[in-house]
């Protein structure tokens, strides 16, 4: 349960929910890459609108993940209000031609290249954003590891994941605790401080987290080997695996056929862009 | 200590739930506007010492991807397998470090200093903006000002903070050979 605070699961009945983790996790990579190695506006228009309608199938509501999406578009605007900042020309070296709009100062004119390049990043990150959002809130994330495990990432290491997930909050807690302790004992880590005394100051903090930190790995080490972890080197059971249904292989299905749609109709002229300037 | 295995599989659990709730809920100040001084690779560095390059490597990787899923999104492929390289590298020269021994003086901090400043500088003006332009084709004089600015803040925050976080841990292990016969 408690990892649920950190990503967000949100249970419901849906087609989307009831995949198998491993079919969630294997056809968000999937979809990753296909949206990843594509600059294709047409491929990318495809994808945004499969991912939308995933998502309207998942039965999770806009305002649930309002908090991620507000996140994302701030990021999304400052990464293209640098990406102007820094070079206002990167769509026309793309593109190969420069068709200005108008002027604004200097060396920055508004050009429909950029303006293109720019909407086409945009337009990634509205392919990406759904499914991401999905894969997050529902996914079960005890189900996570053993979706690691299954499609081909050794158990020890999706086992360490797990692990990660379960003491996220714990830590969270401890950190919190240490912090205000500390806080109550003078250590200061606002703008108050000189630079280098917050530095110094964050060891205070640090320390004792990370003692605690290596004491719990010993604790947890144990149990494990006391248990017996680790005995059999290829394999292990794992208690929330489900079997494969219907829905899986067809999901798995439409994941690999997109990334196949995506990277031939990217390669097939060979340039990632799509050009309409020419 | 690297060849338990089981110790290592719950040294990386551990590692980046450590490396999550730093990167994800702690900032200090820099005095910059808008650039706050993460402790995530602070810790990274200790941990990859202790633990090694294969261990280090996990943390980095798995601890940025939980980051960047938390924030909602896909993760941002170049930067999570450029922590994942600082964490490889750092751990690189941990044969080098006896930290577990509980020897962390002169010749150490500067080994440290050096494997953190080198992970840091390769991973964020080399790797992390390379594959930036490679996949996601962002602009290279954007990449490579973000890249050098992640560069200079995680080095010092490694080096300086992570050498006091060595120093002080290695005070807490009894040395070989401290006892003496009276």
């Amino acid at each position: 349960m408690a990892a649920n605070t950190v990503l967000n699961y949100l249970p419901r009945k849906s087609v989307v929910h009831e995949l198998t983790g491993t079919t969630k996790l294997a056809f968000f990579l999937l979809f990753t890459f296909a949206s990843m190695i594509t600059y294709d506006t047409r491929v990318l228009i495809c994808l945004m609108l499969f991912s939308f309608a995933v998502f309207h199938l998942s039965k999770i509501q806009l305002r649930e993940v309002r908090f991620m999406l507000v996140f994302m578009l701030a990021f999304l605007f400052l990464n293209n209000l640098f990406i102007f900042l820094f070079d206002p020309d990167q769509g026309t070296n793309l593109y190969g031609t420069r068709t200005v709009l108008f002027h604004l100062f200097w060396r920055y004119d508004v050009t429909a290249e950029q303006l293109f390049y720019m909407f086409n990043i945009s337009l990634k990150y509205f392919v990406a954003l759904p499914i991401a959002i999905l894969f997050i809130s529902a996914t079960n994330p005890s189900e996570f590891a053993a979706s690691l495990n299954k499609i081909g990432v050794s158990y020890r290491i999706g086992y360490a994941v797990s692990i990660a997930l379960r003491y996220i909050p714990d830590i969270q807690r401890d950190y919190h605790n240490i912090s205000q302790a500390q806080q109550a004992r003078g250590v200061e880590l606002g703008k108050k401080e000189k630079l280098i005394s917050r530095l110094k100051n964050s060891v205070s903090i640090l320390m004792p987290l990370i003692m605690s930190s290596l004491s719990r790995i010993d604790i947890i080490s144990n149990a494990m080997e006391l248990r017996g972890f680790g005995k059999d080197k290829k394999k292990r059971t794992w208690y929330v695996q489900r079997p494969f249904k219907r829905n899986d292989w067809i999901a798995l299905a439409i994941g690999v056929g997109l990334l196949v749609f995506s990277a031939v109709v990217t390669f097939w002229d060979g340039n990632r862009f799509f050009n309409p300037f020419q | 200590m690297q060849k338990n295995s089981i110790k290592t599989v719950v040294a990386i659990g551990i590692g980046a739930a450590l490396f999550f709730v730093l990167g994800r809920f702690v900032a200090i100040p820099s005095g910059i506007p808008n650039t706050n001084i993460t402790l995530q690779y602070a810790i990274l560095a200790l941990l990859a010492v202790m633990y090694g390059p294969v261990a280090g490597g996990l943390i980095g990787f798995i601890g940025h991807t939980l980051i960047d899923l938390s924030w909602g999104g896909s993760p941002w492929w170049s930067w999570v397998i450029a922590s994942a390289f600082v964490g490889v590298v750092v751990g690189l020269f941990a044969n080098k470090i006896k930290l577990n021994e509980g020897n962390f003086g002169k010749k150490e901090i500067i080994t440290f200093a050096i494997a953190n400043i080198v992970a840091n500088v390769i991973a964020w003006v080399g790797v992390a903006p390379v594959l930036d332009i490679l996949i996601y084709a962002e602009p290279a004089n954007k990449v490579f000002a973000q890249g050098a600015t992640a560069a200079a803040i995680n080095s010092i925050a490694a080096v300086v903070v992570g050498a006091l976080l060595c120093i002080a841990y290695s005070k807490t292990i009894a040395k070989k050979g401290s006892l003496d016969k009276e």
